[in-house]
């Protein structure tokens, strides 16, 4: 009945998915939408899983995203790809970055980092897999790499025809904008 | 124009487009954004952090009755702790206005029970309004202020973390000049002695009966008519739930002014729907309101009372709706639980703790927290804030009493220290209990994110201030007995257990080192220099005893091909706790 989108943004604490967030939703007013974001806040910056969910449309209730919802799952961290998809649409498409943090059970050595978790992805719905970190390095800054998964994300969501260098521009320092505009457009071309 | 603010970035623009002057707040999420976004407000607004929620609440009172706009916030269990003035303010009512932010936690993301503080309006007698996104959250404070000023009232404005941490658009109006209504010196009505309660309570069961009628006639409670098979009675995130859920096929009472509720208005539209629903969050605080009025309707019996609601579960609930989702194993993804950070001044401290026999840890509530769990384990429990202390003493009394060979370490932050850990301090040295209180001092109040508090040095509004030393504050309140120590040097830890074990009187043991994530004072780097550096793992020295993958640090991980142990570089800060753990000195300073 509505045609609101759902975009969930899951990773670890410190990766820079609020900050996507920022930028997604800031394009998605300007270009006129609806929109409502949702994050928690808390303990989840000492290392704990996090998740941003955007939602818009001509109007948005809900500021949240239940389980089999989203339009697109675009995950920071390979691992919580997984934790994520029961919230992804058996419809919706995932985009993955390969790029591995272990948890502190991990660490400890007390579970193993699960094996395969991009072929089960792939094996349920149609998976875009980044290597994020190498391409943010290739472009010049490692940092920039939440910026490149916002690129491939803005392609898988076709939406390319916002302002996006704009959006960009009023949410990072002066003096880092241009970088992250490099990052996104290299983000961009990892998705056809 | 039009922003995306959150809901606690609305609430502090409301509060300078309504005139309001004057706030104070004890940092819990998740209201702490609320006054951190206030305080740039600086020409405008006193913004202050204070050291516990009765505190703030009495300041604000005082800033009312002097004439002054004024705001409070705290999360739900804060409002408890300043319950005791609330009961009373809600008795002689306000001169400027007064609204005092709840921010409630269903779903428990960062607190310690799940309560429903719209019971609080109910049991004060005050006046309720409730936003459902952050255009309401803005608008609302105006209209708190309002009603509040019209019927002598606090108001409890009542948010939930999805409407204080969610942005949503919101239409930014004028600020405007705060101004002050004339102080008058009136005992009849802020002197709450006996004999001039007895005559408010009077006044207050008035101002119900007022509130009420205001309740059916404003258009904070409004009708939406469309299908009316169905009737929806909402309010707050609730609200956006149910449209979420079944959208243009029910008609709605959305209500937003919900203490007292408008139950003329609930009457008339039951009457016109079939079936009546009420969908909200937690308790059913409608729902019981509503039925007592004798009106039929259907609430918990299908909505269920534990943790946050999602319109899925409503949908589930109501209309036996689910939706498909993919089938996947999740049980192959391992836990990423909150850690300590890398560097993080309690690591060590815990470290110690969890060797020491025959101890009872009583906990607190702050990043420490997470001294309990894996692999450190040093806890015992976690209440409240200041309870470590005071839980303590009642044990230690106990197993004394009892001829139990158990003693008890009561461990406790800086702010927490501050926030109501002196008063419990007081009552171990008045009645004489042989605790060993450790206070953590990492210089910050650190889960919230860094707010400045009474050992800072700063206000909430960057002004230099005296520091309150905790050492001297200690010894004022009678403890003889007190050491304090860097928590990166474990002997200096150990030794310290040691002498306080060995004391048949109160001790405090205060680790001094500033969060690893602090942005560090001139005051900081006179006191603790530059620190930070980096450690290695000498790969052909280690043994794989994991020795120091116990300390719980999240740059070491545990290789189970090589069994060796490799430190992140990225994450390393080079606090040096793995380096005194390792048996065999496998771990170096870089540079050393």
């Amino acid at each position: 009945m509505s045609d609101v989108k759902n975009i969930l943004l899951v990773g670890v604490g410190g990766q820079g998915t609020i900050l996507v967030g920022k930028i997604l939703s800031t394009g998605l007013m300007d270009a006129g939408y609806d929109v409502k974001m949702s994050e928690v806040h808390g303990m989840a910056q000492r290392g704990g899983s996090v998740s941003n969910q955007v939602r818009y449309g001509k109007k948005v209730y809900s500021p949240i995203i239940d389980k089999g919802q989203a339009d697109i799952l675009v995950s920071f961290e390979t691992m919580e790809a997984l934790r994520w998809l029961e919230y992804l649409s058996p419809k919706g498409k995932a985009v993955v970055n390969d790029y591995r943090i272990p948890s502190a059970p991990i660490l400890m050595g007390k579970n193993d980092y699960p094996e395969g978790v991009l072929e089960i992805i792939k094996s349920k719905v149609p998976t875009t897999v980044i290597k994020a970190a190498e391409v943010a390095k290739e472009v010049g800054n490692g940092r920039t790499m939440n910026i490149v998964l916002f690129g491939a994300l803005v392609k898988g969501m076709k939406l390319t025809d916002i302002n996006w260098e704009e959006a960009i521009r009023q949410n990072v320092k002066t003096g880092m904008a241009d970088i992250n505009i490099k990052a996104f457009n290299a983000g961009l071309a990892l998705v056809d | 124009m039009k922003k995306l603010l959150t809901g606690n970035e609305a609430v502090a623009l409301g509060a300078l487009e309504a005139g309001i002057s004057y706030a104070s707040a004890y940092p819990g999420t998740p209201s702490t954004e609320i006054l951190e976004n206030l305080a740039e407000y600086k020409d405008e607004v006193i913004a202050e952090w204070a050291p516990n929620e009765k505190v703030a609440f009495e300041c604000v009172i005082g800033a009312s009755v002097a004439g002054a706009r004024t705001l409070f916030a705290a999360k739900m269990v804060g409002v408890n702790v300043a319950a005791d003035p609330l009961f009373s303010f809600a008795y002689s009512g306000v001169n400027g206005g007064m609204m005092l932010v709840s921010a409630d936690d269903p779903g428990l993301h960062s607190s310690q029970n799940e309560q429903d503080n719209r019971n609080y309006a109910k049991f004060a007698k005050i006046a309720m309004l409730e936003p459902a996104n952050s255009q309401e959250c803005k608008d609302m404070v105006k209209t708190a202020m309002e009603i509040s000023e019209k019927f002598d009232t606090p108001i409890l404005f009542r948010m939930t973390t999805r409407v204080c941490h969610s942005k949503s658009l919101v239409e930014i109006g004028e600020a405007v000049k705060p101004t002050k209504k004339p102080y008058v010196k009136n005992l009849q009505k802020y002197d709450l002695v006996p004999a001039n309660a007895r005559h408010l309570h009077v006044k207050v069961e008035e101002r119900l009966k007022k509130l009420e009628a205001f309740s059916n006639e404003t258009e904070l409670n409004y009708i939406e008519w469309n299908n009316k098979k169905v009737g929806v009675i909402a309010a707050g995130v609730a609200y956006q739930y149910a449209k979420e859920v079944f959208g243009e096929n029910a008609s709605y009472l959305k209500i937003g002014f919900s203490y007292p509720l408008p139950m003329a208005k609930i009457k008339a539209f039951a009457a016109e729907v079939e079936t009546l629903y009420v969908v909200e969050e937690l308790e059913p605080f409608m729902e019981e309101q509503i039925k007592a009025a004798g009106i039929h309707c259907i609430g918990k019996e299908k909505i269920t009372n534990i943790w946050e609601l999602t319109p899925d579960i409503v949908g589930k609930a109501l209309l036996g709706e689910t939706r498909p989702v993919i089938d996947y194993d999740l049980s192959v993804v391992p836990n990423r639980p909150p850690t300590l950070c890398a560097g993080c001044p309690h690591r060590g401290f815990f470290y110690e703790l969890a060797k020491l026999k025959n101890v009872m840890i009583t906990g607190d509530i702050g990043c420490y927290s997470l001294g309990g769990s894996d692999p450190l384990n040093a806890k015992d429990s976690t209440i409240d804030m200041g309870a470590s202390i005071s839980m303590g003493h009642g044990a230690q009394k106990i197993f004394n009493r009892f001829n139990e060979n158990m003693r008890t370490i009561s461990t406790i932050g800086d702010s927490t220290f501050f926030h109501t850990g002196i008063n419990s301090l007081m009552h171990v040295v008045y009645n004489r209990s042989n605790t060993i209180t450790c206070i953590l001092d990492n210089r910050i109040t650190g889960m919230t994110g860094h707010q400045e508090n009474p050992g800072s040095g700063f206000t909430l509004q960057g002004m230099p201030t005296t520091i309150i030393e905790i050492e001297p504050l200690v010894k004022a309140l009678g403890i003889k007995h007190v050491r304090t120590v860097n928590p990166l040097n474990l002997k200096e830890l150990k030794e310290a257990f040691t002498w306080a074990l060995e004391l048949d009187e109160p001790s405090v043991i205060i680790t001094r080192w500033p969060c690893v994530l602090k942005k560090q004072s001139e005051a900081d780097k006179k006191e603790f220099g530059n620190y930070f550096g980096k450690c290695v793992v000498e790969t052909d020295k280690c043994i794989g005893c994991k020795a120091c993958i116990k300390t719980g640090c999240p740059a070491l991980q545990f290789n189970k091909g090589t069994k060796k142990v490799k430190i992140d570089e990225s994450q390393c800060v080079g606090c040096e706790v793995c380096k005194q753990v390792c048996p065999v000195k496998a771990i170096k300073r870089v540079g050393e």
